[in-house]
């Protein structure tokens, strides 16, 4: 692997940028690997990178059905932040934002992770007593998040509105300084480029058609498009389609799969300091570096793998933007599209072993999964490296939804996120 | 927007209803001898499937009744709507009443 650094930045400079290698090779599959990750997208290409970084396994590779991070790590709105409010899900985004903070630099590759704080706006005094808390439980579990009143809201993010006379009037806000946002897909490339480099080979437009089990039952490998690809173990990493790749491997997951839909304007000067989200009304947004804002809209109600919502959804968030934001009232918006989120009862993501012996699954991430990119995949390497979960995910079992022992942020958040 | 045919209504805009979730989850007759997996099955495990799904719909700005609806998730299109208590329609069966219905 070339680094990136001023250096070849130069010399590629001088000699017409003619000189720039591919990323990441396109291997022919191998008859057998350590571990096959099915799915390339962020988390499953984290997982690959870490695998290789940490706990040495090399011999490892990512199955993607079609180019990798095209599924939701390229259609997310990149927020990321980590203050949940159980100590389950802080530990797991709090270790995510750890990974953020260095991984520029980790993986010589710029995601453009920007810690412009995100302000989550309450509208009701359901909303303030429950932000209150949040803040509160964040502090004890060593994240940051603060309480800032409706006036220190708008010092920090001046176009907005705090005018007692709107429909759901702003009473205050919960605003984490180290959230912000990354560009989305940097994340998948640079983790890709960082594990091929090391060995990982990321095999795309090859689709996982069914499992391969020894006659005691445990993993044998994959049948694929490409053919079969023998693996001591598998780790499933789907996303909106893990419930179809499970399906082919016989198993059930507790996930149903649902349309969330996002939007960008037209690009516009630096007006938008931080990320503002708003749980009440439903509005999610940022400005991204190219200038568009960057809106995220709600999910619809019924299970899809359509990839498109109805019009109604984000003529709804629109709606709250342009009372929050009135000098928005006149944007253009540019395009729209949907993704396929898996959502679990519980809200919170599932991370970890199967009833399968060798098959792990990492899933559930819902609406909110980018943030968690990083962190993820680090321990779900270790999941798939030792066979065990690493002490952050074993809260996440897919065994909760037997014992009852849910982490129930769907609650706690009032929304999801 | 869907446009989803309420049996009792006819065709009505998604705005008017509100999605149950799947149908035909049958809750055990007696929960206190259902093993533990058995009862967080019949909580938190759905079809999710790809394909046809069979799903509760209730038309809440409207009759204000509950159906039920078979409808593709990759499309996202209606193949049917039928009464609660009602089986559901086999493939071939929905593809004559849909006709005959429209």
């Amino acid at each position: 692997m070339r680094r990136f650094s001023l250096k070849s930045l130069l010399q590629e400079a001088a000699s017409g940028h003619q000189g720039w290698e591919r990323q990441w090779r396109a291997p022919e599959p191998k008859k057998e690997y350590d571990v096959v990750i099915v799915g390339g997208g962020g988390h499953g290409l984290a997982t690959a990178y870490y695998l290789a970084t940490v706990h040495g396994v090399t011999n490892v590779a990512v199955l993607e059905r079609g180019w990798i991070g095209g599924g939701n790590t390229g259609r997310n709105t990149t927020i990321v932040r980590s203050n949940y409010l159980f100590d389950e899900s802080a530990g797991l985004y709090e270790h995510a934002m750890k990974l953020w903070e260095g991984l520029s630099q980790e993986l010589n590759y710029n995601v453009m992770f920007s810690q412009r704080g995100v302000l989550m706006l309450a509208h009701n005094h359901h909303d303030v007593i429950s932000f209150k808390r949040h803040v509160y439980a964040n502090r004890l579990n060593g994240i940051d998040n603060e309480w800032l009143s409706p006036e220190e809201c708008k010092a920090y993010c001046p176009p907005l509105t705090i005018s007692p006379d709107i429909r759901y009037p702003v009473l205050g806000g919960a605003l984490q300084r180290r959230g912000g946002t990354a560009r989305h897909d940097a994340v998948a490339w640079g983790y890709a480029r960082g594990a091929d480099a090391r060995g990982v080979d990321i095999i795309q437009n090859c689709e996982v058609l069914g499992l391969k089990r020894h006659p005691d039952g445990s993993v044998a490998g994959v049948e694929t498009s490409r053919g079969t690809i023998g693996a001591k173990r598998v780790g499933v990493v789907a996303a909106g389609h893990t419930g179809v790749v499970m399906g082919r491997f016989g198993l059930r997951m507790p996930v149903e799969s649902v349309p969330l839909q996002a939007l960008v304007s037209e690009p516009v000067k630096p007006v938008f300091p931080c990320v503002v989200m708003s749980n009440a009304v439903h509005a999610y947004i940022s400005q991204s570096d190219k200038g568009e804002l960057v809106i995220g809209a709600g999910t619809d109600q019924y299970v899809s793998y359509s990839q498109q919502g109805g019009i109604q959804i984000i003529n709804h968030t629109l709606d709250a933007i342009c009372e929050l934001f009135p000098q928005f009232g006149r944007m253009r918006m540019l395009r729209s599209w949907g993704g396929i989120v898996d959502v679990t009862p519980d809200r919170s993501p599932i991370l970890g072993k199967t009833p399968i012996p060798g098959l792990f699954v990492n899933c559930g991430w819902g609406t909110g999964g980018f943030k968690a990119t990083p962190g993820s995949g680090h321990v779900f390497a270790h999941t798939l490296a030792t066979g065990e979960p690493h002490r952050i995910n074993a809260p996440f079992s897919l065994d909760r939804f037997r014992t009852g022992r849910l982490i129930d942020e769907a609650a706690a958040a009032a929304v999801a996120h | 927007m869907l446009l989803i045919d309420c049996p009792y209504c006819g065709k009505r805009p998604e705005v008017e209803f509100h999605c149950g979730g799947e149908a035909h989850i049958a809750r055990p007759e007696t929960p206190t001898a259902v093993e533990d997996a058995d009862w967080g099955s019949f909580l938190y495990y759905r079809t999710n499937p790809k394909g046809l799904h069979a799903e509760r719909w209730l038309h809440g700005h409207g009759c204000g009744r509950w159906f039920n609806a078979l409808r593709d998730t990759v499309s996202d299109a209606f193949v049917a709507t039928y009464e609660m208590g009602k089986p559901r329609p086999d493939r071939d069966a929905t593809a004559a009443s849909t006709s005959s219905n429209a």
